[in-house]
């Protein structure tokens, strides 16, 4: 069944990257939403359920890790799961975003073969 | 530099973290040259420049430059698509090249000076401009072979200044309270 997804990155790069990435894992994709800061996935969030998000950390305006504590508190998002991409590979902000209750972590930069493996068991 | 971090040694996580980036995000290599101290602190004068700001127990910059044509080809691998001239994803790729680079060394600082922060990438393209970083610092350089093209990665790191650290702990005092 394709999995709708939201990937949130400030670059565009890395966005067109995780999109061909998670084609190349084999994820049976559905619609693909983007989003450049956390702000911004949460609007597009409204009226366009998804069964994964992507994020990276750093972002401007709201960053990664105040997006997952949003989702989480969220009633009708909480259930989503999310994984980190990002260049924060630091044990700290590991154990954060672990804490804030993301499903997986993936350090930048990665292979297709990394987060294909992250995502099982997950999607 | 305070601590054990010798500009050897900086230029060697320099050197491992760009190898890591090619391979995995380019699907391609980058051959070290000779690193190289520099104190005068100008950086290149044409092409792309993309700028990441460090802070934490040490502050400085790291900085990725290359001419245009090896920009344009960096961006075609990352991105799997051809560019003849510099637009905006080539620019957006320059930048996270940058962002993935400097952050790896950022987190292999971490576990020896603790924890720091990255600003998001600032990058710029021209020609006649002049880049400088306001104080006297060293840079370290360390010049990559990309095919017959050359990207710079430079990094200074300098201990915080006592302002820095009373800032930093008077937000501290603040989130906690």
């Amino acid at each position: 069944m394709p999995v709708d997804v939201m990937i949130v990155d400030d670059s565009a790069a890395i966005r067109k990257i995780l999109q061909r990435v998670l084609v190349q894992a084999d994820v049976p994709l559905g619609k693909v939403h983007e989003a450049g800061d956390g702000k911004e996935a949460l609007e597009k969030l409204q009226g366009n359920p998804v069964g994964l998000i992507l994020s990276d950390i750093n972002m401007p305006v709201m960053d990664g890790l105040e997006l997952l504590s949003k989702l989480k508190a969220d009633d009708g998002l909480k259930a989503v799961p999310v994984v980190m991409i990002t260049t924060e590979g630091g044990q700290a902000k590991v154990l954060e975003a672990v804490n804030l209750g993301a499903a997986g972590y993936v350090r930048k930069p990665f292979t297709a073969e990394q987060i294909k493996e992250k995502l099982i068991g997950i999607i | 530099m305070k601590g054990n971090l010798t500009h050897g040694e900086l230029a060697s996580r320099i050197s491992k973290a760009t190898g890591e980036v090619f391979e995995m995000m380019l699907g391609s290599s980058a051959e070290p040259g000779t690193s190289r101290v520099e104190e005068s602190g100008v950086g290149p004068t044409e092409g792309v420049v993309a700028l990441v700001g460090l802070t934490g127990p040490l502050v400085g910059t790291g900085c990725v430059s290359c001419d245009a044509d090896l920009a344009c080809r960096l961006a075609g691998h990352m991105l799997m698509s051809e560019f003849t001239s510099v637009d905006a994803d080539v620019l957006d790729a320059l930048g996270e090249i940058a962002n993935m680079i400097i952050g790896n060394i950022k987190t292999s600082i971490e576990d020896e000076f603790g924890a720091m922060w990255l600003s998001v990438p600032t990058v710029v393209y021209g020609r006649n401009f002049t880049t400088r970083s306001v104080g006297k610092h060293c840079w370290t350089v360390v010049p990559f072979a990309c095919g017959s093209n050359v990207m710079t990665v430079q990094m200074f790191l300098t201990e915080a200044n006592d302002l820095t650290k009373m800032i930093r702990a008077g937000l501290t005092v603040l989130q906690k309270g």
